[in-house]
């Protein structure tokens, strides 16, 4: 293993001690105690060891955190808040210098992934430990104050941040119980192999009608892209880049016009006070479609 | 019955229906899938562990979170109220456009700014009420409407073009499992086009939407 492999990995152990930090921090919970701390002990375990326990162990104890979260016995712990007042003198201080450490996050790691043999894992975090460096230089900020707002922001935040990788997980399923196939054989009856632009649009829109059933655009992308992209576009020479760049973001049409995806277009309305949700999605109708469009028109200028 | 195997997305539907808890039906429709197709309850769980363990990328973001806990107690969000506050004398339609291409600018730079009860609500949505001045009830429910879209429109549209966003992840994750080797940073570039034909559909609504509530300054 080369030290660049080894550091690699070494930022997902980092991440198992931020989630380390949270389990030890919610046994001072109110409610829920053992369970969430079991919850967060049981994800930090999956990150620091998964290279040294069999895959099938991490799968069990992702139906242990899957029962743990249904039974609602996963909660977030009673934190202070940080006054307005002194976040607001602080703006005074500092100005547009807090903006330097959220640029570098971002900068930071397209400016490291452009160095050969840099991984994305190490790219991605040692830009946020450069980033907090630079942080912690300029503001000085208490260190007990910091472990703690992290442990309530990742709490906060919680068991649905891991939805992106177990949706990942059910199309890894999919994969191996053959779902694509059934796909391509719907798609098939829509698309003429001598007309790739029949089977952009077949892809296109069966993204934005699939996001559209299942409210979530992850969900539909390993499904759609199994059944679809690979069998009519990649296999034809597409660049893989193009069509999943665009593939996601025909599905993100999707997400603009359907009450499933209810955390956007459902719960704002509430937030905002409105008197329906159906207004919110009427609006969003109206650009959602000739973005589609453009999806559609742009994946065939760019892979002709 | 092969189509049976499409049980795993009649879950997902009925559960996301039902809202049940997103992580169990989640889990339980790859189970059910799995199960109608043959798959022993172990290799169900091999294919969800492997695949849990290669995608941990995904979740490498917990390690910004110091930094932007940091940032937020030093006045992050503070500062960027009082940057938009400054843009004041405008109409409702401009101003929400202005915050989408903030919005989209800062989503690409995987600053967290936004969010439709962190930003719009307490801020956004006063400051395009102020410029539309309006009693009337339609109207302003068009001006709350437009206020929750152009945060979703940046969202959705400015995100991926950071490299590590989450979607970007997912998607190099997919095309890798079928045997493409893509890059995450040409993810990010090739979704800057749709970004900007976002911000070009949203300006004309933009316009339209002025000329709906009526009040040109």
């Amino acid at each position: 293993m080369s030290i660049l492999n080894i550091l690699s990995e070494f930022m997902y152990i980092l991440c198992g001690i931020v989630t380390l930090s949270v389990a030890i921090c919610s046994l001072k919970n109110d409610q829920n105690k053992y369970t969430t701390f079991l919850f967060w002990l049981i994800i930090s375990i999956m990150f620091i060891f998964s290279k040294l326990i069999p895959s099938y162990i991490i799968g069990g104890l992702i139906i242990v955190i899957s029962i743990l979260t249904l039974t609602k016995k996963v909660s977030v712990g009673q934190f202070s808040e940080s006054s307005r007042k002194f976040r607001l003198e602080m703006s005074k201080k500092y100005k547009n210098l807090v903006f330097i450490p959220a640029l570098l996050i971002g900068v930071g790691a397209f400016l490291l992934l452009q160095i050969k043999g840099v991984s994305t894992s190490l790219a991605l975090g040692l830009s946020a430990i450069i980033s907090l460096i630079v942080a912690i230089i300029i503001f000085k900020p208490n260190a007990k104050e910091t472990i703690e707002d992290t442990n309530k922001m990742v709490m906060n935040v919680g068991p649905s941040s891991f939805l992106p990788q177990l949706l990942t997980g059910l199309g890894a399923v999919f994969t191996a119980a053959n779902v694509g196939e059934i796909t391509s054989k719907y798609a098939q009856v829509f698309i003429n192999e001598k007309y790739i632009i029949t089977a952009i649009i077949a892809y296109c829109l069966a993204m934005a009608i699939f996001t559209m059933i299942m409210g979530n655009a992850f969900a539909a992308f390993s499904v759609i892209t199994t059944g679809i992209a690979a069998p009519f576009l990649l296999s034809k020479g597409l660049s893989p880049e193009i069509v999943g760049a665009l593939g996601m973001t025909a599905g993100f049409c999707g997400t603009l016009m359907t009450p499933m995806a209810a955390n956007f277009n459902v719960v704002p309305a509430a937030v905002l006070e409105m008197k329906s949700y159906t207004s919110i999605l009427k609006t969003q109708v109206c650009v959602a479609i000739p973005l589609l469009i453009s999806h559609i028109i742009l994946m065939y200028i760019m892979t002709l | 019955m092969e189509n049976l195997k499409l049980i795993g997305i009649v879950i997902i539907v009925l559960g996301f229906c039902f809202k049940l808890d997103v992580i169990a039906v989640v889990v339980f429709a790859a189970i059910a899938t799995g199960l109608v197709s043959g798959m022993t309850f172990v290799q169900i769980l091999e294919v969800m562990g492997k695949s849990f363990t290669d995608t941990r990328l995904m979740s490498i973001f917990l390690l910004s979170f110091p930094v932007i806990v940091i940032l937020e107690r030093y006045g992050l969000k503070e500062r960027s109220s009082e940057l938009i506050l400054k843009l004041k004398n405008t109409t409702a339609g401009k101003l929400l456009y202005l915050y989408a291409v903030i919005r989209t600018i800062a989503a690409a730079l995987s600053i967290r700014l936004g969010g439709h009860a962190q930003f719009v609500r307490p801020l956004i949505l006063p400051m395009a009420q102020a410029s539309a001045n309006t009693d009337d009830e339609n109207k302003n429910e068009k001006i709350k409407s437009f206020s929750a879209a152009v945060e979703n429109y940046a969202n959705f549209f400015g995100q991926n073009i950071f490299v590590g966003a989450s979607g970007g992840l997912l998607i190099q994750q997919t095309l890798v499992s079928l045997g493409y080797d893509v890059s995450l940073v040409k993810i990010a570039i090739y979704s800057i086009p749709m970004g900007i034909i976002m911000l070009i559909f949203v300006y004309i609504q933009s316009v339209i939407f002025d000329k709906k509530i009526g009040k040109v300054k």
